[in-house]
């Protein structure tokens, strides 16, 4: 017997080992997903924040005769190939808005090329050793130096890579983001208003609520097809422009907000309702200055949430067209304008080296705007949020 | 006149008529109360009242007419139109104003145009569906008069090659291929490669989540992992281009396999941490419902707590699992911009996950931002394959929908 008792014994530790197993591996599986999120904001961050700096050099910039014709004139030929060929452009511009600047000249913090920038941030590059030494000499006078890069945060898109910025991108998607809440705020709280407050429980209304839960699974590329076909060949909303790309996003966005609006509206507890009733309210009454004063902040909590989902959708963009070259910033909501991830998708497609930053900073201006969203819609529910 | 001019003045006038209509209604149904008589509703409804029958007709007037005028062509002047829904207005005015009096139920009549209106926008989501339905199908039609059904569906070969020719009018596009197969095998391949990735890491978080974690450890990690699913998916391409792609190639390379850039790994195993959060919430919802008394029987019967898991809560969970994953299985079908970016652009009908190989969605993108002709059949035929995919998805997400409501039942559960 004392031997069956010991086997048993032994099978039961066993089996308690394997259980506590379970528990490790369970553990296990969700620090690898934690893992899997910090590796990613630890790749991002030291990718991206190199882009918020940017090589300058400082160098007498000659303002002669010559340099309002080509920019370049205005510099040391030994300078030239590490300077910014925006300068071609910057220079004559400059002088021909101050005719009195020709003759004079200045010590200067002059935009370096993506070259510079690269080498000095330890990246691949393609300049040559004498460059190197000769750049080497500057930082060890203070003449070369990474500073704040005022042109990513101030200036659209640009071919030239030093000379890329998200500026026109983030204005395109404020235009963009006021076209969708102008429509599917107004549109989803109604709807959702008509299937809490009003509907009767019909085949109707289960259709539509069927179909609500049905548009929000549906792949967003789809939407882009809709935008693309209705919006676009049909109705003959311009492409590539914020009407088009928001009334698509609108549609995107609208089962978001309605089924958030639902379920801030089923929290306000009845007798708020009956109370209303007693006195008399009509259905609209009771709803205009009871129940919604009291759902806003789920409803407002809801559309922050569905709008930072919009600002981070890329896809449907792609297929109005938003992925357009926009070199000047624009805020018009008929002309051709871009997005941040739209931008940030445009950049990762360029082979220089020096894109993989910028598009690594555009990701972190866009990971930044979108936690804040989301940070304040947290922060709206705590202090609004009310426990009946 | 330009067409925004039109709208504007259209709506300033309107504006001007319902400010009237506000103020003449309300000081009319004032003097008729300060005439002693009793009414049914308030000075203020009436002057909504009027401020309604106003706007509202000449709206629908104005919305229907310029429909009509996009649908059958310019036959309507747009200035007619304008004139019209302004004489809409004007009738609406009078009427809106005359009704102001002690026996009318304006207060009624408010509801009444109200629940019309939040019906309207009821309706907008149903058309919505309609018109993704409509679009898809009128196009992929036309695609299929083209090319025919059955060797979209069964065709090895997807080569528009020289179509965007043909709709230009100079060849005859006879040596487009469109075989859909590579594409789909593609995106099952790395929607595979997803869910291995994305069903143990979610199940099993969710399994800890519910069963083991502290109250403080859950507060803090379901918000963690919801994270995963708020990061755009543009961003999470880059990384899978960027940064995972590289490592597998290396990785590959140290067992001395030769993988592509463009492997199908990298963008699955992103997509699948993409998706870890659908599944985790919903197996943790389920899971949490599965009755105690389960719990405690298979306790009560000497279970170790881990075979208690696996023996019961699970299976009795399983099916809101299933249908978890199934809804990630959708996310990951139609997900677009990590496969743009992270996935190659060439058809590859292989088994290999390490070469590249493209994804339905893909060849969606690819085929609408090229400069071809609208008409061509390469441009159709990524409508064609939407309609492939939104009838994919439509039956996941129904089937799914369709096992919770069965598990729901068994349980009588209500949160789900």
């Amino acid at each position: 017997m004392s031997h069956s008792f010991d086997e048993i014994s032994q099978q039961l530790k066993r089996r308690h080992r394997k259980s506590a197993r379970l528990k490790w591996i369970s553990m296990g599986a969700l620090g690898l997903a934690g893992l899997f999120l910090v590796l990613f904001f630890a790749d991002m961050l030291s990718k991206g924040l190199p882009a918020f700096q940017q090589a300058y050099i400082n160098t007498e910039v000659r303002y002669t005769e010559e340099a309002s014709r080509d920019g370049r004139l205005a510099f040391e030929e030994e300078l030239l190939p590490l300077i910014s060929r925006t300068v071609v452009r910057v220079i004559p511009l400059q002088l021909r808005n101050n005719p009195e600047m020709i003759g004079t000249s200045e010590q200067r913090w002059m935009l370096a090329t993506s070259e510079v920038d690269q080498y000095l941030k330890g990246h691949r590059n393609r300049l040559s050793d004498e460059e190197k030494a000769e750049i080497d000499e500057r930082v060890a006078t203070g003449q070369v130096d990474l500073r704040f890069n005022k042109t990513f945060f101030g200036s659209g898109d640009s071919k030239i890579a030093e000379n890329a910025g998200i500026l026109s991108a983030v204005v395109g998607t404020i235009m963009t983001m006021i076209v969708t809440l102008l429509i599917s705020f107004p549109i989803g709280v109604m709807t959702a208003i008509y299937l809490e407050e009003f509907a009767p429980d019909n085949r109707f209304t289960q259709l539509i609520e069927i179909n609500i839960n049905n548009l929000a699974a549906i792949p967003s590329i789809l939407f882009g097809l809709l935008g693309l076909a209705i919006f676009i060949n049909f109705f003959g909303v311009p492409r590539s422009s914020p009407l088009a790309g928001g009334m698509t996003l609108a549609l995107m966005t609208l089962p978001v907000i309605i089924i958030a609006t639902r379920t801030a509206l089923r929290s306000v507890p009845d007798s708020i309702r009956h109370a209303a009733f007693g006195v008399g309210c009509s259905r609209w009454q009771v709803v205009r200055d009871h129940v919604l004063p009291l759902a806003m902040p789920g409803i407002m909590t809801g559309s922050i949430i569905g709008l930072a989902q919009a600002m981070g959708e890329t896809a449907p963009l792609i297929i109005v067209g938003m992925v357009a070259f926009i070199p000047d910033v624009s805020a018009s909501f008929t002309q051709a304008a871009t997005v941040m991830p739209a931008q940030i998708f445009t950049w990762s497609g360029e082979p220089e080296q020096a894109f993989v930053e910028k598009t690594a900073g555009g990701i972190l201006v866009l990971l930044s705007v979108l936690i804040s969203l989301n940070a304040f819609a947290v922060v709206l529910r705590k202090k609004f949020e009310r426990r009946w | 006149m330009q067409t925004n001019q039109l709208l504007l003045l259209f709506c300033t006038v309107l504006l001007l008529l319902g400010l009237v209509a506000f103020f003449v209604g309300r000081a009319k149904a004032a003097r008729v109360r300060a005439s002693g008589t009793a009414m049914y509703a308030q000075p203020g409804q009436y002057a909504w009242f009027a401020v309604l029958s106003t706007a509202g007709p000449a709206v629908l007037v104005g919305a229907v007419g310029s429909l009509l005028l996009l649908l059958l062509g310019a036959n309507i002047p747009p200035m007619y139109l304008l004139a019209a829904s302004l004489v809409v207005a004007a009738a609406g005015l009078a009427v809106g104003v005359a009704q102001v009096k002690p026996h009318f139920h304006a207060r009624q009549a408010i509801e009444r145009v109200i629940r019309w209106v939040l019906t309207g926008a009821a309706m907008i989501s149903i058309f919505t569906t309609f018109g993704i339905l409509f679009s898809i199908i009128s196009e992929a039609l036309r695609f299929f008069q083209m090319h025919s059904f059955w060797d979209f569906i069964t065709g090895t070969t997807w080569n528009p090659g020289a179509s965007f020719l043909a709709a230009a009018g100079r060849g005859d596009g006879s040596s487009a291929e469109f075989g859909s197969v590579p594409l789909f095998a593609g995106t099952f391949m790395i929607t595979a490669i997803a869910l291995l990735v994305a069903v143990p890491i979610g199940l099993l978080s969710a399994i800890y989540m519910s069963e083991y974690a502290p109250q403080r450890v859950r507060t803090i990690a379901k918000p963690v992992l919801e994270v995963l699913a708020g990061i755009p998916t543009v961003v999470y391409g880059f990384f899978a281009a960027i940064t995972v792609a590289p490592i597998i190639v290396n990785i590959a390379g140290f067992f001395g396999l030769d993988a592509s850039y463009n492997n199908a790994v990298a963008p699955g195993i992103v997509m699948g941490i993409m998706i870890i959060p659908f599944i985790s919430s919903l197996s943790d919802d389920v899971i949490n419902s599965v009755p105690d008394s389960m719990r405690q029987g298979s306790l009560a019967l000497g279970m170790t707590k881990g075979e208690t898991i696996r023996d019961v809560v699970v299976p009795a969970a399983l099916p809101g699992i299933i249908s978890a994953a199934l809804l990630g299985m959708s996310r990951a079908l139609g997900e677009t911009m990590i496969v743009v970016m992270a996935a190659g652009m060439r058809p590859n009908l292989t088994a290999n996950p390490l070469e590249d190989m493209t994804t339905v969605t893909v060849r969606i993108v690819a085929s609408l931002t090229g400069d071809q002709e609208f008409e061509s059949a390469e441009t159709l035929s990524a409508f064609a394959l939407g309609l492939v995919l939104f009838v994919v998805t439509l039956t996941l997400n129904l089937v799914s929908v369709l096992m919770i409501r069965r598990f729901r039942e068994k349980y009588r559960v209500n949160n789900l």
